[in-house]
């Protein structure tokens, strides 16, 4: 069985400037994947391709083997929850689920639409325009309206930007849950490299147009590929060229080991971090026991880690 | 006196000496009797009113309803594509918009007048049909209601495309792409999306050029050559030429009363 999802070599050049830059990605069904970078790396350019509103200029994308490159929006399997929701500020939430149905002309479309809502619990807001919703209804409709045509791919674009911080984990944690329902594939874009980690089964990282690294989650953590991946997944140590995570960095009060002194202290709850201004200029945070041993701002330290937590690049 | 309306004392004077009492002075003369070399006489009539109701003035209020409207939907239809273009024109739009506006750098009369020079007998088209052998005599052009139409739509386009515009260009370029992403192609896109969120727009444009289309006179009077009298021509003619100053006044009131309607229209669809 072909990918989900597949793109061969695929470029979009600008007049100006090249925003994806050959990439290549191979999607299976049923899996949440994440496109991981900062802003302007050209993840939304890829998912922009994906979803047919820019067309390429190099490479090809296919859908379940099929080349659909040149293909335009409406002619795709392909559904997209974009960033502000864009829903119809003219039709209700109902309205809003009806729309694609309607326009592939499937039967029972009302009776369908109603059984989307319920399963984004908002059964009772079936009338409510957008600007009578909260910003997590809006999502919540976002994702009915497109998961109701049950597409090959879901594309998802910065979803969750928008919501303050307590709402966007409740909804990460909904958006699992209905990736695992409905068993779509999941094509998710975003700069936040906590919920890339904590959903995806498989993230790619992006930098400059090129993917970076592709893997698990842990693998990224783990064993980055290039120094670029290390620095952008959780914090790393810098010393020498030699990487280390702030979990594998070991303070004590005295040596042997890199002298520093004690900046600021930064309590996270299950754990405390030190950030330290090493002897030579540099910056280093190492991570504590929260009943560990208690450092002042100011005071002499010594950094230190073993040879396992190193991790070297070309 | 505070300060709100001292700021509001000039647009109320304004408001009072230029609007308020002039049109009490048109409200009186139309109940008045016609003076024999112009002006109003006693005594006081409801005749000016009643004489309306004669068939010749009732044509005459038909056919400015009838090209008023016609001028408006070719407007509505020209206008609609034209914004959505501007709209979506990026960079370029207010290049494009500034084009739009250029015919009002020169005056409606020597625009118009620029009309006769392009349709007349002897005029650009009809030379240039002769010359090149498509017709051997020149076609009628000039001075009739197809020449007023044409008059109105290129008079008051910019009216319908202005407003049109604003609306569009706020409208998110999200939607569209939603709409096709969900499987709509381009045309049923507008229809489903563009054309009922641009609504407001449409009814502004359609109002601004409908009011002025229904009391034009200097279109009709020049490209229509007196032939197709419309309710401008009317009123014009009453305080000129037939010195019947009363009547004018009683059409006057009659054409603002018309032209309000699709103003209170509009008003009540906004206040919703």
């Amino acid at each position: 069985m072909p990918p989900v999802l597949e793109l061969r070599e695929v470029s979009k050049a600008f007049p100006n400037h090249r925003a994806v830059d050959r990439v290549s990605l191979a999607l299976e069904r049923g899996g949440f994947y994440s496109l991981l970078g900062p802003s302007g790396c050209g993840k939304t350019t890829t998912l922009r391709m994906i979803g047919g509103f820019e067309e390429p200029t190099g490479g090809e994308i296919l859908l379940n083997g099929r080349d659909v490159t040149r293909l335009k929006p409406w002619q795709r399997d392909v559904s997209t929850v974009f960033q502000n929701y864009a829903l119809f500020p003219h039709l209700s939430a109902l309205r809003n689920i009806e729309f694609g149905l309607r326009e592939h002309g499937r039967p029972d479309t009302t009776k369908r639409a109603l059984e989307a809502l319920e399963l984004v619990r908002l059964g009772a807001k079936r009338d409510s325009l957008p600007a009578q919703l909260s910003g997590g209804e809006k999502q919540r409709v976002a994702l009915a309206r497109s998961l109701v045509l049950e597409p090959q791919l879901l594309l998802l674009d910065e979803p969750l930007a928008a919501l303050d911080p307590q709402l966007r984990k409740q909804m990460r944690a909904e958006l699992k849950a209905m990736q695992r329902q409905t068993g779509i594939t999941f094509l998710f874009v975003t700069h936040d490299q906590e919920e890339a980690l904590s959903l995806s089964d498989q993230v790619a990282v992006m930098n400059g147009g090129r993917i970076e690294q592709t893997g698990t989650p842990e693998d990224l953590y783990l064993r980055p590929a290039t120094r670029f991946v290390a620095g952008f997944l959780g914090e790393m140590n810098w010393f020498g060229g030699v990487g280390v995570r702030p979990e594998s960095t070991r303070i004590s009060g005295s040596g042997p080991g890199l002298p520093g002194t004690v900046e600021s202290l930064l309590f996270l709850g299950n754990c405390l971090h030190v950030h330290v201004r090493l002897a030579d200029g540099g910056h280093a945070v190492a991570e504590t026991p929260r009943d560990g041993q208690r450092f002042a701002e100011g005071e002499a330290v010594w950094l230190s880690w073993d040879a396992a937590g190193e991790l070297r690049f070309e | 006196m505070n300060l709100r309306s001292a700021f509001l004392l000039p647009a109320r004077v304004w408001s009072a000496v230029f609007l308020a009492t002039p049109l009490a002075i048109v409200c009186a003369y139309s109940l008045l009797t016609r003076g024999d070399y112009g002006g109003v006489e006693r005594p006081w009539t409801p005749e000016n009113y009643t004489r309306l109701l004669d068939p010749l003035y009732l044509g005459i209020l038909w056919r400015s309803l009838w090209m008023a409207g016609l001028a408006t939907a070719v407007c509505a239809v020209a206008g609609f594509p034209l914004a959505l273009f501007i709209a979506r024109a990026g960079r370029r739009r207010n290049l494009l918009l500034q084009l739009v506006l250029l015919p009002f750098w020169t005056s409606f009369l020597v625009r118009t007048y620029a009309w006769l020079f392009i349709l007349r007998d002897t005029g650009l088209v009809n030379t240039a049909l002769l010359r090149l052998g498509v017709i051997r005599s020149p076609l009628p052009l000039l001075y009739n209601e197809g020449a007023v139409l044409l008059g109105l739509v290129y008079n008051f386009l910019p009216f319908f495309v202005l407003p049109l515009y604003a609306t569009l260009e706020r409208l998110d370029p999200a939607l569209p792409e939603a709409a096709a992403d969900l499987g709509a192609t381009p045309l049923r896109t507008l229809r489903r999306v563009i054309l009922p969120l641009a609504a407001p727009g449409i009814a502004a444009g359609c109002v601004l050029v409908f009011i002025p289309c229904l009391g034009a006179y200097l279109t009709p009077d020049l490209l229509g050559g007196g032939k197709t009298v419309m309710l401008g021509n009317l009123i014009q003619n009453q305080f000129t030429t037939a010195r019947d100053w009363p009547f004018g006044s009683a059409a006057s009131l009659v054409l603002m009363l018309v032209s309000a309607a699709p103003l209170w229209f509009l008003l009540r669809r906004e206040a919703r």
